[in-house]
């Protein structure tokens, strides 16, 4: 009778490790984020940019939440961010000049319009999520733009003014407080994002990814689960948008233009989608390739990330993540292994 | 009376056919009951009006005595409904453990919490193990799905469909595709199925049907042809004629 009982809980013993492995912080990923706080110090001159980079790859973590974890597709996120940096510009502008508070407020928002608009992709296949999304990112901007009382229209939002951070850290010409603020905030949102996407329901969404008929039959109610993610997605998008009014101390119609909801796809899919790191390592490679590119050819630089895209998506996708996952694979092996 | 799944009068058209005319069919507790029937014949509108894919125009679903012809597909599932499918259904992406923990977690009602961790719930994981000890899957139970070949992939559908602990289980041509080597364990499978799990097989190959039910129901143009015994269907004129044709005297 001990024998399979023994097999079994070592079974079991080994079922719980396999389930740990996966949420368990790895190396690596302590480097990246003491890389991201070193770059503060080794290149003061480039906090700007950087800071556009920790902006960006928020917005990228958002959208790797529904398409990476749940398989919608969208070419309209700038709705969500667009609709966060407006909520959070407005709050500054009328009511308080706290950036927590507008944060706060530019999150609920556009959480609020993701559950508002989440029956519209419940429904049907790719294409007619990219239409739908396309649409309503359509309809924010132009709805914006009638706006105009409240929005400035094509002027945008001016004036704004943002109080100091916790009361204490005053936003400065060279974002130091900039980009502490927006890494904080990306910091403090990935790490919730990465206990979601390890937790239940995060297993939950994978199933709906990977096949909605047997997720189904498996008793997931897919709609509840997908209208919840793209809630949170919508969220996350908002919090990008309003880091960007408060950091900019302006919002313009740009925000919600369809190049954010594009770029955003690009930098997903250059740092790859369902493991949380692409968002934040093709923003990375996004900023500094846009830099690099119209430093020598400002006009022109279009042409040159869609030559990259079109060599990339062809064939240079599965070489560059094939060979991060080999790096993975082999520093996975490099550790004793855990089993009972 | 101990019949688990029934349904009454259940009439589905589409437009002007009649796919199921008037089907009053009861499952028992604990059956190995078997549904055939030639192509056509409104097998797959029937489980689809079982499962709830599918509303009847008329007529009603029990499942243990409670009507749920109106209930949607997944509540049906969290009632102890589960099918597995003809062509595979699996989460490919995942390992079958990672496939077997979701779900089972979603069994458990912990699929919508977001917060907590997975390998938090004791019962989960225990359950977990069970499956894939149960099904045979623990040696590979660290691959990718996609990668398995097609038997073992075949096992997974049936093992994802236990661990949604089903009291009636509609297994849709289990044996559909796979290859004679590895056939032999999967039809062992489902003999291994326990007892208490009332078991549906929709089966167009007679070894399987004779070999592994206690009862069949024959359906032919959307109605029940005949309903008994294997032996007495095997010996049915009517059957014969309509149905099994030359592979009875074969």
């Amino acid at each position: 009778m001990s024998a399979p009982d023994l097999a079994a809980s070592g079974l079991a013993g080994h079922v719980r490790a396999s389930l740990m492995l996966s949420r368990r912080w790895h190396t690596a990923e302590a480097l990246f984020w003491v890389g991201a706080i070193a770059a503060a110090f080794l290149f003061p001159r480039q906090l700007l940019l950087m800071n556009e980079i920790a902006i960006l790859a928020l917005f990228a973590l958002s959208l790797d939440l529904i398409l990476g974890y749940a398989g919608i597709v969208s070419l309209g996120h700038a709705a969500f961010l667009g609709m966060g940096a407006y909520s959070a510009g407005l709050v500054a502008l009328h009511i308080a000049s706290d950036p927590l508070l507008g944060l706060f407020v530019g999150m609920a928002a556009s959480g609020l319009l993701g559950l508002v608009t989440s029956p519209l992709v419940l429904k049907g296949n790719d294409l007619t999520r990219l239409m739908v999304t396309l649409g309503v990112g359509l309809l924010m901007l132009e709805l914006a733009n009638a706006l105009s009382f409240i929005t400035g229209g094509a002027d945008g939002l001016q004036g704004i003014m943002m109080g100091k951070l916790f009361g204490h850290f005053e936003f400065d010409l060279f974002g130091r407080t900039a980009y502490a603020y927006s890494l904080g905030v990306l910091f403090v949102l990935f790490v919730l994002a990465r206990r979601i996407v390890h937790s239940p329901f995060g297993l939950s969404l994978r199933a709906i990814r990977d096949n909605p008929l047997r997720a189904t039959a498996s008793g997931v109610p897919r709609n509840w689960r997908l209208a919840a993610v793209y809630t949170l997605s919508a969220a996350y998008a908002g919090a990008a948008g309003a880091l960007l009014a408060q950091t900019t101390q302006f919002v313009s119609l740009d925000v919600l233009d369809f190049h954010r909801s594009a770029d955003v796809m690009l930098v997903l899919i250059i740092g790859g989608a369902g493991y949380l790191y692409g968002g934040l390592i093709g923003s990375i490679a996004f900023k500094f390739l846009q830099d690099f590119i119209s430093g020598f050819t400002p006009q022109y630089w279009q042409f040159w990330i869609g030559l990259f895209l079109v060599l990339f998506v062809l064939g240079g996708r599965e070489m560059i993540h094939g060979g991060i996952k080999a790096v993975l694979a082999r520093l996975r092996a490099l550790k004793p292994g855990k089993r009972p | 009376m101990s019949a688990v799944l029934e349904t009454r009068a259940l009439v589905k058209q589409f437009g002007g056919i009649t796919a199921t005319d008037r089907i009053s069919f009861s499952l028992e507790r604990g059956a190995r009951h078997a549904l055939i029937g030639p192509n056509g014949a409104g097998k797959t509108t029937f489980v689809n009006l079982l499962t709830g894919v599918l509303r009847p125009t008329s007529g009603v679903v029990m499942l243990g005595g409670a009507d749920i012809t109106t209930l949607s597909r997944e509540a049906r599932v969290r009632l102890g409904l589960v099918r597995t499918f003809q062509i595979n259904q699996l989460f490919a992406t995942m390992t079958p453990l990672e496939m077997i923990a979701a779900v089972t977690s979603e069994r458990l009602g912990l699929g919508a919490s977001s917060f907590s961790r997975l390998d938090a719930s004791a019962t989960l994981v225990t359950e977990t193990a069970d499956i894939l000890a149960r099904f045979r899957l623990d040696d590979i139970m660290d691959e990718t799905i996609a990668t398995l070949p097609y038997g073992k992939q075949r096992q997974i559908e049936i093992a994802a469909a236990f661990a949604a602990k089903p009291s009636v289980l509609l297994l849709d041509e289990p044996a559909a595709g796979v290859p004679e080597a590895e056939r032999r364990e999967l039809l062992d499978t489902v003999a291994a199925l326990p007892a208490d799990v009332s078991v549906l097989l929709i089966e167009h190959d007679m070894d399987i049907v004779f070999r592994f039910a206690t009862r069949i129901t024959v359906l032919v143009n959307g109605q029940v042809l005949a309903d008994g015994a294997p032996d007495a269907i095997a010996r049915d004129p009517a059957v014969r004629t309509a149905y099994l044709g030359e592979a009875a005297h074969g």
